[in-house]
């Protein structure tokens, strides 16, 4: 089986963001980027089905990093998709993705159910549909039983939603679905004299052009610290119940 | 501009409350933009649709029923909607930001090449166009989000809005669109009933009671479940909850677990982290209950108390069970 996992650089969840002059971003000085959180599962479940395993990873330079990442955990080849200080928007990802995929011939396609930078969650599924391939979002279970896939998903409640599908296949990996590996130091060694084949996201692009259009990066208003209040519980206790309901009308 | 489309969801037949917060924003919408309101419902038994969503605006429902589709599959609900917008050209399309608006919204985005705003929490419009709001980095930071296509599309996330009193007697002209989207990939197989399906899950819920690492261990959240039952709370977790296994993942509230939106949010024993503060300060109301009179929390919360959350929460489900007889 041929395996695609992809990959986003994206800021530590650590990280303080702060809007840049123009506002049409954060600061980008100071930031430590990371393998975005959710893609970590796609890495681990990709080299524990094996076969022939690719991350993939779409964006400047310094993506190549999150690339080293995936192949020092156990991925086997690397492709990156250079958007050469360009930036594009989820269709665009998606189609250049999409050519990618089509072209690699992939049978699975694995990656993280959202980049934890933009929150967009779009990509997967628009390069699911550009592909003509199935997609099956945030799951945490995943069985293959010769050419089908048993998937699982959380939906609201706890409940879970299952299904069966074939192959060409999308999946949005979530929390649960495995515990990701630490990179061995050897596996680091050797990830670093690994081949990454470059593609120009430009030329992959095939016209598709920008949909939307992110401007005006705002911090949202900040919240002003309340009231404490003080007494023994059960009085503390009744006087928030009284504030709930009198001032703040909640209850 | 054109009309405004709202994709609503139910359950068997039961039109979901989100629908009823989208037909509210999206009649508002409309008296700026003009054009008129439209639903569309996907699946079958929905006999009860129609006269339903007229109750909150929509002018013309839109039915697709086919047995095929009673179980939600994303090719399917895909194909009939881009079917429904290609024949009722709508220039807004709106959907919730639920598991099901997630995992649809984007394939459908791509199939008709309509730029998409995921999770939105404010919409207007702005020069005949409409603009979008959206956290991003967790909600650390908001963004507008314009867009360049003819048909413009948004998840929004529940709550953002809230919903206008319904109006009885209002009709709506139903109309039926077949399904043509031949055999359907990757079907739904089973449904597994989770133990609080019922529920509002934490993304829907209007109030949420959430544990931290003080909790000390799963037995312990019995007294959250129980303050919960109360006055019809969601329980969640913080992170630091979900990986001492006090708690499941899909409880975790935060950057990494689920952004929640309710009217009141009460964090039992949570310090705070920015991590859990960006999957949450939304909340119209946060209550703080920290033994650490320094914990970041407290920054954020309206009300504060410093204290034993084991000594305090019991006394405060009587006084929460007293207030609400």
């Amino acid at each position: 089986m041929k395996i695609a996992v992809l990959v986003k650089q994206v800021p530590d969840t650590e990280t303080k963001i702060v809007i840049n002059a123009n506002k049409n971003g954060i600061d980008e000085s100071n930031i430590k980027y990371i393998v975005s959180p959710y893609d970590e599962y796609a890495i681990e479940e990709a080299i524990k089905i094996g076969g022939e395993t690719t991350v993939i990873s779409m964006g400047p330079d310094r993506c190549i990093e999150s690339i080293r990442t995936a192949l020092a955990m156990g991925i086997q080849k690397a492709i990156h998709i250079d958007t050469q200080g360009k930036s594009y928007d989820s269709y665009q990802t998606a189609a250049a993705l999409a050519k990618v995929i089509k072209d690699g011939g992939f049978d699975l396609v694995l990656t993280g159910k959202q980049g934890i930078d933009y929150d967009n969650g779009q990509v997967t599924q628009m390069a699911a549909e550009l592909s003509g391939a199935s997609q099956v979002m945030v799951i945490d279970k995943l069985t293959i039983n010769g050419d089908k896939a048993k998937v699982e998903r959380r939906i609201a409640g706890g409940s879970k939603e299952v299904y069966e599908s074939g192959f060409p296949l999308f999946l949005g990996c979530e929390k649960g679905l495995n515990t990701p590996r630490y990179a061995s130091l050897p596996g680091i060694m050797k990830a670093k004299s690994k081949p990454i084949e470059k593609k120009s996201a430009d030329e992959l692009l095939g016209g598709a052009t920008a949909l939307v259009e992110f401007t005006n990066f705002e911090l949202p208003p900040e919240r002003a610290a309340g009231k404490r209040i003080e007494g023994e519980p059960p009085q503390q206790a009744a006087q928030l119940v009284k504030l709930l309901r009198e001032e703040a009308k909640v209850i | 501009m054109g009309d405004i489309l709202v994709f609503a969801e139910h359950e068997d037949g039961k039109i979901k409350k989100t629908a009823f917060e989208l037909l509210s924003k999206a009649t508002e919408l409309a008296q700026t933009a003009g054009g008129s309101v439209m639903a569309v419902c996907i699946g079958s038994g929905l006999t009860d649709a129609a006269p339903t969503l007229a109750k909150y605006g929509a002018k013309k429902v839109v039915l697709v029923e086919d047995a095929g589709l009673a179980k939600y599959n994303t090719t399917g609900f895909a194909t009939a909607l881009a079917a429904v917008i290609t024949e009722y050209k709508p220039t807004i399309v709106l959907g919730s930001a639920s598991a099901l608006g997630k995992d649809l919204f984007p394939r459908l985005a791509a199939k008709i090449k309509a730029g998409l705003a995921s999770d939105v929490v404010s919409l207007k419009i702005d020069g005949g166009k409409l603009s979008a709001k959206k956290p991003v980095y967790a909600g650390k930071a908001l963004v507008d989000v314009c867009f360049k296509s003819d048909v413009q599309m948004a998840t929004v996330r529940p709550n953002s809005f809230g919903t206008k009193d319904p109006v009885e007697g209002a009709q709506a002209e139903a109309m039926s669109k077949a399904f043509d989207g031949g055999s359907l990939t990757n079907p739904i197989v089973e449904i597994i009933k989770g133990e609080s399906s019922g529920k509002a899950d934490l993304t829907e819920a209007e109030i949420i009671v959430s544990g931290g690492r003080a909790m000390g261990s799963a037995e312990n959240f019995k007294i959250l479940n129980a303050m919960a039952d109360v006055i019809g709370a969601t329980v969640g977790a913080s992170r630091a909850a979900v990986d001492s296994n006090y708690a499941t993942h899909s409880m975790q509230v935060g950057q990494t677990g689920k952004v929640v939106n309710p009217k009141l949010y009460i964090a039992c024993g949570i310090s705070g982290a920015i991590q859990h503060l960006a999957g949450m300060r939304t909340s119209k109301v946060i209550v703080a209950i920290n033994k650490d009179p320094e914990a970041p929390i407290f920054a954020k919360a309206d009300y504060g108390i410093v204290g034993d959350l084991f000594k305090v929460v019991p006394p405060l489900t009587e006084e929460l069970k007293k207030a609400m007889q």
